[in-house]
């Protein structure tokens, strides 16, 4: 039985909660930031940044709204990133719980192709050219725990269990918040394991929020392009 | 809190004002969320608009400093569209009594008023009596001297577009805030408020929380689940620490510090007003009994009758005078106070005007910090603007370890006691604050049983006993202590309680130095059925209303929403048969601790004589709208704050409260509508902070989210004075300067006020200079003023006029 978040960005209150629970559950390095004029710090993900709370203030309808969307790896179920590296021992499926995993041995990839294969602008690049991104807390699940985002949220925002019970779940929360936003919507529901429920336009939130189906195909199409390239080049790479 | 965390589900309508829930409080936004789930409505009030108005249905801006103007115009539409509960507010507030002919109001002065004093004799604020002794009460609520109409005829001046002119806020923003929230007035509907330090940090702070009490006896919100009115308290342990006599005018309970006013045991303890009404339970008539089981566990057996149990050991107030943290740091900064212990606090960063809180402690002889780590104050000799070679004060550091670090209690802002088993051991050197205070008495006994001195009998007499068997602190024996002992073999009702056993309720307590309780709020928390703070039992009780009753312990009595017999009808049946608190099944009440177990009223007219009045703590057992027991008046008035941008008030005759403490020294400067500073400040939390940030500004991962020092302000300001988003600014008031970064913002919006337009900034609390490492980062306590509250004399850290400035 595979594994879903799903994400409810309309009762996030941006406590960040999750932001630092992942930080402490990996074992990442706080960065030394500056004030850029905004609470989003660091201001953007980064290799050792696999979750961020995205903070956006925007008017609309002629009302103030400040958005929050906790953003991370979707963990797609044909995840683009992987088809683009081609290799198992770099990029991975975690059968058991549909995590999509990176290795160290990413630093032998294409690391700009890999980045932009992903529709969501997720991966990193670390000095030593490897990837980062959010594992799905992959050791806990598979010993039984939340994932450290989840465990720390306190509002219901974040959400984690069987994926036929999160798309459930989105379902059933997408019509109960439609009586106060009408436009509310899920975000790529049948093609990722990371659903975020939003109530209003995705790309407000984020210029990466939502993918569109051309996205998809465009990395699909390079993901094939990458299938065909010579083999020389991939052991030139891996040497 | 009169209702608890939980609670918050429950509710119809939550009013978010003076607090900001989601970023200070982000845990109780699991039962916001949940009220919002089942169709309640969130309400935020606030000069900017927060996380917390992001989570909102309704937002509303109004300046710092204008919450009564606001309230106030709450209650007048309450009462113009009549949509308080009538009965509730005939039956069980003193919105029927009528006050005497002293009382007046007139040009924003109540009667009594000595301007020489800046002080009301408030005499004259008492209620007609009958013949009895009991209030004269009009039921019908016609009469014009009665308090329903006194209060109608205070309030008609504050219409929407008066208060608007004051507050700022838009028209129509007024009236959907006060739409929405008087419609909890109908039966079975339940409306909340959640405020916190942007309610007290005021010149009108206890007022504030008066205005919305009023409001919640209007609309009958008080008692009921989803109901009351909510303080959320800025620390864990905050509630605790106040149930314990942290404050300078209360000893633990609630019970008044002796005063030089009440020089014999005798003269205290007949102080508490008396009631003649046989319905009235008037619990504070009881406090003898709490007085001398306290002198009883201060003093053990050292306590008798013949040494008024050790009443005149105890120190005294002078009558009159306040001991708060401005006056303190006042007799500081003026040289009468020469010796200070920092215990858990950092005063060169949290108080109100903290220039001159850094400036006074170079007259000490010694400081000793206690603390986790060295902070700002334990180092104020080195820090900015100080020559260490001219400041004699000897700091002497002892690091205390932490919370998780020991085991023993916190209480909760919702009165839950819980109790916590020790984590990790205390690291290096570090020690439990129990232990430190263990060692200080140890030692003070020590020298004074060798040395004698001035007056040794207090220290000498003081019952000392909390160690365990290898000298260390003991949490157990001081909870025990704090709950209560028989002293000696009691009988009661025909029950025989042993010597030496536990007290199970404070009920039993007595006057007559047989018993002990070191805080009979808390009496019943540890018995001799156990550590009740320590149960984690999950079973809800039958209400199903989320009270958890055998999940760890509530004072008092265990009781979970207070004031819950004005949540009944007069037959006892709850006005919300849905989520009800608790119900007469015809010979016992069912569901949360009652407070008490008379039966129920029945009638008004002729009520069943072993009935009490719900209100049980006030004098006459009502909600009191006429609060007479204040400073600066029975009805809340809207004044300004000591530093303001209006030349007058818009509502009455007087710019600030009367009664405000104003200190007149250089240190103390103040400017108000001073075109050297003409914006409006007001300081508050982010959720990735704590306090004056010791336990956070050192966490890297908190650091990287706020890492620095800001001012928030609208983008109108910024284009105004040319600053840029992300750009280094520094901010300037009368007392002082800050450097910050700016933060342009939609979430500041400028104030229309009458005539005027008046810009808000606002800052974080959070800063100090030693950490991180540029010492730039500075305590936003440099620009607060020194004034506050009459009553608890809370400095106005919300409210006061500034300056924004390029570098």
């Amino acid at each position: 039985m595979t594994k879903a978040f799903f994400v409810d960005t309309t009762t996030c209150t941006a406590c960040r909660g999750c932001q630092v629970a992942c930080k402490q559950w990996h074992g990442l390095p706080g960065d030394k930031t500056t004030n850029h004029g905004s609470y989003q710090n660091p201001e953007d993900l980064n290799f050792t940044t696999y979750k961020l709370v995205r903070m956006t203030e925007a008017e609309i309808d002629n009302k103030l709204r400040w958005l929050f969307f906790a953003d991370q790896c979707r963990h797609c179920l044909e995840p683009p990133c992987l088809e683009a590296a081609g290799e198992p021992t770099a990029i991975y499926k975690d059968r058991a719980t549909g995590a999509v995993l990176y290795t160290r041995v990413t630093k032998d990839l294409d690391a700009d192709s890999i980045i932009s294969s992903c529709p969501y602008n997720i991966p990193r690049k670390g000095p030593d050219g490897s990837l980062a991104k959010c594992d799905m807390c992959n050791d806990r699940v598979s010993n039984g725990l939340l994932p450290a985002c989840v465990k720390a949220c306190p509002t219901g925002t974040m959400n984690f269990g069987e994926y036929k019970d999160m798309r459930e779940y989105a379902r059933v929360r997408l019509a109960e918040v439609r009586h106060k936003f009408p436009k509310a919507t899920l975000l790529n529901p049948d093609k990722v394991r990371v659903i975020y429920l939003t109530a209003f336009e995705p790309t407000t939130y984020w210029e990466y929020a939502v993918a569109s189906q051309r996205e998809f195909d465009m990395t699909r199409a390079m993901a094939m392009q990458r299938l065909f390239r010579p083999f020389t080049d991939l052991f030139a790479r891996l040497g | 809190m009169t209702n608890h965390w939980i609670d918050l589900k429950n509710s119809d309508c939550i009013l978010i004002m003076g607090s900001n829930a989601a970023e200070n409080h982000p845990i109780s936004m699991k039962y916001v969320t949940e009220a919002q789930s089942r169709g309640g409505k969130l309400i935020s009030v606030d000069p900017r608009f927060t996380r917390t108005s992001a989570k909102a249905d309704i937002y509303a801006p109004l300046r710092s400093g204008t919450d009564i103007a606001f309230l106030g115009g709450m209650i007048k539409y309450i009462i113009d569209n009549k949509l308080y509960n009538e009965a509730d507010v005939v039956a069980y507030s003193d919105a029927s009594f009528l006050v005497g002919d002293g009382f007046d109001f007139k040009d924003g002065l109540y009667s009594g008023y000595d301007a020489g004093k800046r002080a009301y004799d408030a005499s004259k604020w008492t209620y007609q009596l009958d013949a009895s002794g009991v209030p004269k009460k009009d039921l019908t609520l016609q009469d014009k001297r009665c308090v329903f109409q006194l209060l109608k005829t205070h309030y008609s001046r504050y219409a929407p577009d008066q208060v608007s002119k004051i507050t700022g806020t838009p028209k129509k923003d007024l009236l959907e805030v006060y739409k929405a929230y008087a419609a909890t007035g109908a039966k079975g509907k339940a409306g909340t408020i959640m405020y916190a330090m942007g309610w007290t940090q005021h010149t009108v702070g206890v007022q504030n929380i008066r205005a919305m009490s009023i409001i919640q006896t209007l609309l009958a919100n008080m008692g009921v689940a989803g109901g009351g009115v909510n303080a959320l308290r800025g620390e864990s342990n905050v509630q605790g620490s106040t149930d314990h006599g942290l404050l300078f005018h209360i000893l633990p309970g609630y019970i008044a510090t002796p005063a030089t006013n009440w020089p014999k045991l005798e003269d205290y303890l007949k102080r508490r007003p008396k009631s003649s009404d046989p319905l009235s339970a008037n619990w504070w008539q009881n406090e003898p009994k709490y007085m001398v089981s306290l002198l009883k566990a201060y003093f053990g057996d050292a306590a008798t009758a013949n040494n008024e149990f050790g009443y005149p050991w105890m120190p005294k107030l002078d009558a009159g005078k306040a001991y708060s943290w401005l006056d303190l740091f006042d007799a500081m900064y003026n040289g009468s106070i020469k010796g200070f212990f920092a215990w858990g606090m950092n005063p060169a960063c949290s108080g109100a005007n903290a220039g001159k809180t850094r400036a006074a402690m170079k007259n000490l002889d010694w400081m000793v910090n206690v603390n986790l780590f060295d902070n700002e104050t334990g180092s104020f000799w080195r820090g900015p603007g100080m020559d260490p070679a001219k400041i004699k004060t000897e700091v002497f550091m002892l690091p205390a370890c932490v919370s998780v670090e020991k085991e023993g209690s916190i209480t909760n802002s919702g009165r839950w006691m819980q109790w916590r088993y020790q984590g990790p051991k205390p690291l290096g050197e570090s020690r439990p604050d129990g232990d430190i205070i263990l060692a200080l008495g140890n030692k003070l006994k020590e020298l004074y049983k060798k040395e004698g001195g001035a007056f040794p009998e207090p220290i000498l007499g003081l019952k000392w006993d909390y160690a365990d068997s290898h000298g260390e602190f003991e949490p157990h024996k001081v909870a025990k202590t704090v709950n209560g002992y028989f002293l000696e073999d009691v009988t009661i009702d025909g029950t025989v309680y042993k010597k030496g056993t536990l007290v199970p309720t404070f009920g039993l307590l007595q006057a007559n130095g047989s018993t002990s309780s070191g805080c009979w709020v808390y009496c019943g928390s540890y018995t001799e059925k156990g550590n009740m703070a320590a149960r984690r039992n999950l079973q809800d009780a039958p209400n199903g209303i989320g009270l958890y009753p055998e999940f760890a312990w509530a004072w008092p009595v265990n009781r979970r929403i207070i004031y819950n017999r004005a949540s009944v009808d007069l037959q006892g049946q709850p006005y919300d048969p849905k989520d009800w608190v608790i119900k007469w099944d015809g010979s016992k009440w069912v569901g949360d601790v009652p407070d008490g177990p008379w039966p129920p009223l029945e009638n008004l007219q002729s009520p069943n004589a072993k009935a009490r009045w719900p209100f049980i703590m006030t004098r006459h057992g009502f909600a009191t709208i006429f609060g007479a027991g204040l400073k600066d008046g029975p009805f809340p008035e809207h004044y300004e704050p000591l530093e303001c941008p209006v030349e007058k008030n818009y509502m009455n005759a007087q710019r600030i409260n009367p009664t405000a403490p104003v200190w007149g020294g250089k240190a103390d400067a103040f400017a108000t509508c001073d075109p050297r500073f003409p914006y409006v400040g007001t300081t508050y939390r982010v959720s990735e902070h704590w306090q004056t940030g010791l336990m956070t500004r050192y966490q890297s991962w908190l650091m990287e989210m706020q890492p620095q020092m800001f001012v928030e302000m609208s983008e109108e300001l910024a284009a105004l004075r040319q600053i840029k988003n992300g750009e280094r600014v520094k901010a300037v008031t009368a007392r002082g300067q800050v450097e910050c970064t700016a933060i342009v913002t939609k979430r500041f919006k400028p104030f229309k006020l009458a005539d005027i337009v008046v810009h808000e900034v606002g800052f974080p609390w959070h800063y100090g200079w030693r950490w991180p490492a540029s010492g730039k980062e500075e305590s936003v306590n440099l620009l607060t003023p020194s004034t506050g509250d009459p009553n608890t004399r809370i400095p106005e850290s919300k409210a006061f006029m500034v300056n924004i400035v390029k570098i």
